[in-house]
């Protein structure tokens, strides 16, 4: 056990240093948070603070993933995934090791949109603990999304449209601009099956707003069950893929 | 190091079955190498070398049959063979955004070495290799026999008593081929286990303890290079070198009493000959009768190459067919 988060953490590293934290990548990381905000902004400056805690969310969704997603089709591609298959490690600590590598990475850029953002507009970040739980604990279910896309594809352009069709409706549909609970019925059911939906929801009670859903911890425990299944889904559909 | 029970063999392979959808890669091997031996897999482009590299390296599942190594069976005890072993693929495929020393220590972290045993042996790895220059230089940027030693050192880095080595000398030039293979018998020496596969008849007639000569998914003959060179038909040949060298005498040789088979090679003419005094006496006076003189003469033995292809009835340039790299 205490080897297996020893090797995960070694890849992690690894990833971090090789790919997300790497100039160019750290701007491609950032480029969706910063149009999402910018247009959203743009748009409507004034009530533009309500939709920060929303924001924030997405943010690290998109910086999570889409970094990820390239860094594991590509390493499938070049052979290096089937490498680390010769180390004395599971195919879990591998993919553990991949997702802690896009977790940190989204964690750091939503980190520093937030601080960015606390500059400019007048935040009360009410709950900071929830707010750093839900940041970690959200960063790791998308990751964990972001793997399940990338190992269920083969071509890095496939992870992406694969990963947008995940991402895109969950913009309109978990509660970034809409609050769930103005959604038509029939629509509800849907935002309650995307993990942002639970994500945005506890920040924003970190931020002093009501729950929307229930009770921010039990919408972590939610996402914690999310990321549980993406993982092990991940990790059969890698096993048999590389049998 | 982690040990099993004390057999004598390191590894042992029982009817491996492996198909790829419909196409039989693997066709029931069966193979047992023993502790500190040297054992070659021998075979043309497709036999199913990598197959079973893959298969014993736990990273690949049989359809059939059993292997295990140092009594760990690949199949139900993968990570402790893992742990056991060295695995050289056969392409070099270490981290190309990495430096040689970053990547060596990658790989021995994941061997679950400390870093500072792992950064010693980073070190003494790199200049084994010859590689201490390069040592904060991107894996990406090296050419490509650099690549390849430093992928046979990052196998070494957690000490395995057992070695695979996927074409090791792929893709190198003669002179860090030979350093490598300098390298594989010293380890030998230090009486680690090592199966290589190899294109190189040469390579494996040097290295070897004992061959099998692998086609199609079929193991058709295990036996020691000697043997090997042995079991051939023996037919004699002689190698003669003519002075001065003049390719023309081809033509002259019909004026010989008793008609001679024969090859042209390089500035020389190797004869197959029934019986050495007869074909002796008869060709000095054949040179004499052209006004030439006998430079050299050599009596020739057969090679493993000639082993090779009697015994799978496959042209010689089966062989020497080369996925990129040169020799
Ligand atoms: N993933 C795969 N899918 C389908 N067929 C495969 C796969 N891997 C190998 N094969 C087939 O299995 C056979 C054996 O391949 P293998 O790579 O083991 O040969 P090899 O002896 O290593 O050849 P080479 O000398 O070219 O490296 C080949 O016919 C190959 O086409
Ligand atoms: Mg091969």
């Amino acid at each position: 056990m205490k080897g297996a988060l020893r090797s995960a953490f070694f890849i992690a590293l690894k990833d971090m240093k090789a790919y997300y934290f790497k100039p160019p990548n750290i701007s491609w990381g950032m480029l969706f948070p910063l149009v999402f905000i910018l247009a959203f902004y743009l748009r409507s400056p004034i009530d533009f603070a309500h939709l920060i805690p929303g924001l924030l969310s997405l943010s690290l969704l998109f910086s999570t993933t889409s970094m990820e997603a390239i860094v594991i089709t590509f390493e499938r591609m070049t052979g290096a995934l089937e490498r680390l298959m010769l180390y004395p490690v599971s195919v879990t600590t591998i993919l553990l090791g991949k997702i802690s590598g896009g977790a940190c990475f989204g964690i750091t850029v939503t980190v520093v949109f937030l601080l960015c953002l606390i500059i400019m507009f007048p935040l009360h970040l009410k709950n900071p603990l929830l707010f750093l739980a839900s940041v970690v604990i959200s960063s790791f279910t998308f990751s964990t999304l972001g793997a399940f896309v990338s190992v269920s594809v083969k071509q890095v352009f496939e992870a992406q449209t694969l990963a947008n069709l995940f991402r895109f409706p969950m913009i309109f549909l978990s509660g970034v601009f809409i609050p769930v609970n103005s959604l038509p019925s029939i629509i509800k059911p849907i935002a309650y099956i995307m993990p942002l939906t639970y994500s945005i929801d506890s920040i924003k009670v970190s931020f002093g707003y009501e729950p929307q859903i229930m009770h921010p911890l039990l919408s972590l425990l939610v996402l914690t069950v999310f990321a549980f299944i993406f993982l092990e889904l991940s990790v059969k559909i890698l096993k048999s893929r590389m049998s | 190091m982690v040990k099993a029970h004390s057999i004598d063999d390191a590894v042992t392979v029982k009817e491996l079955r492996k198909s790829y959808n419909t196409f039989s890669a693997l066709d029931g091997i069966s193979f047992s190498i023993r502790k500190g031996e040297v054992f070659g897999l021998l075979g043309p482009n497709g036999a199913g070398k990598t197959t079973t590299i893959k298969i014993l390296s736990g990273i690949s599942m049989p359809a059939s049959g059993t292997a295990k190594i140092l009594g760990y069976d690949v199949v139900n005890n993968p990570v402790m063979v893992k742990q056991n072993i060295g695995v050289v693929p056969e392409t070099s495929n270490l981290y190309p955004e990495l430096t040689c020393t970053d990547n060596l220590i990658f790989a021995g972290r994941l061997y679950g070495i400390s870093t500072e045993k792992a950064k010693t042996g980073a070190k003494e790895l790199l200049h084994i290799f010859g590689l201490e220059e390069k040592r904060n230089v991107l894996f990406g940027r090296l050419s490509s026999g650099m690549k390849r030693r430093l992928t046979v050192a990052a196998s070494l880095i957690h000490d395995p008593p057992v070695l695979f080595l996927d074409e090791p000398t792929t893709g190198l030039d003669v002179m860090s081929a030979r350093a490598l293979r300098e390298v594989i018998q010293s380890l030998k020496d230090r009486g680690i286990t090592i199966l290589l596969t190899s294109h190189y008849i040469e390579e494996a007639d040097r290295l070897c303890d004992r061959i099998a000569i692998i086609v199609k998914g079929k193991i058709i003959t295990i036996d020691t290079p000697e043997a090997l060179k042995k079991s051939v038909r023996t037919e004699k040949a002689v190698d003669v070198k003519i002075s001065p060298y003049t390719p023309f005498i081809e033509k002259e040789f019909s004026k010989m009493s008793t008609a001679v088979k024969y090859e042209k090679r390089e500035e020389m003419f190797r004869f197959f000959i029934e019986d050495l005094d007869t074909f002796m006496s008869e060709f000095s006076a054949f040179i004499k009768g052209q006004s030439l003189s006998i430079e050299s003469i050599n009596t020739v033995s057969p090679s493993l190459e000639d082993a090779f292809v009697e015994i799978t009835g496959l042209r010689r340039e089966i062989m020497i067919q080369e996925k990129g790299g040169g020799k």
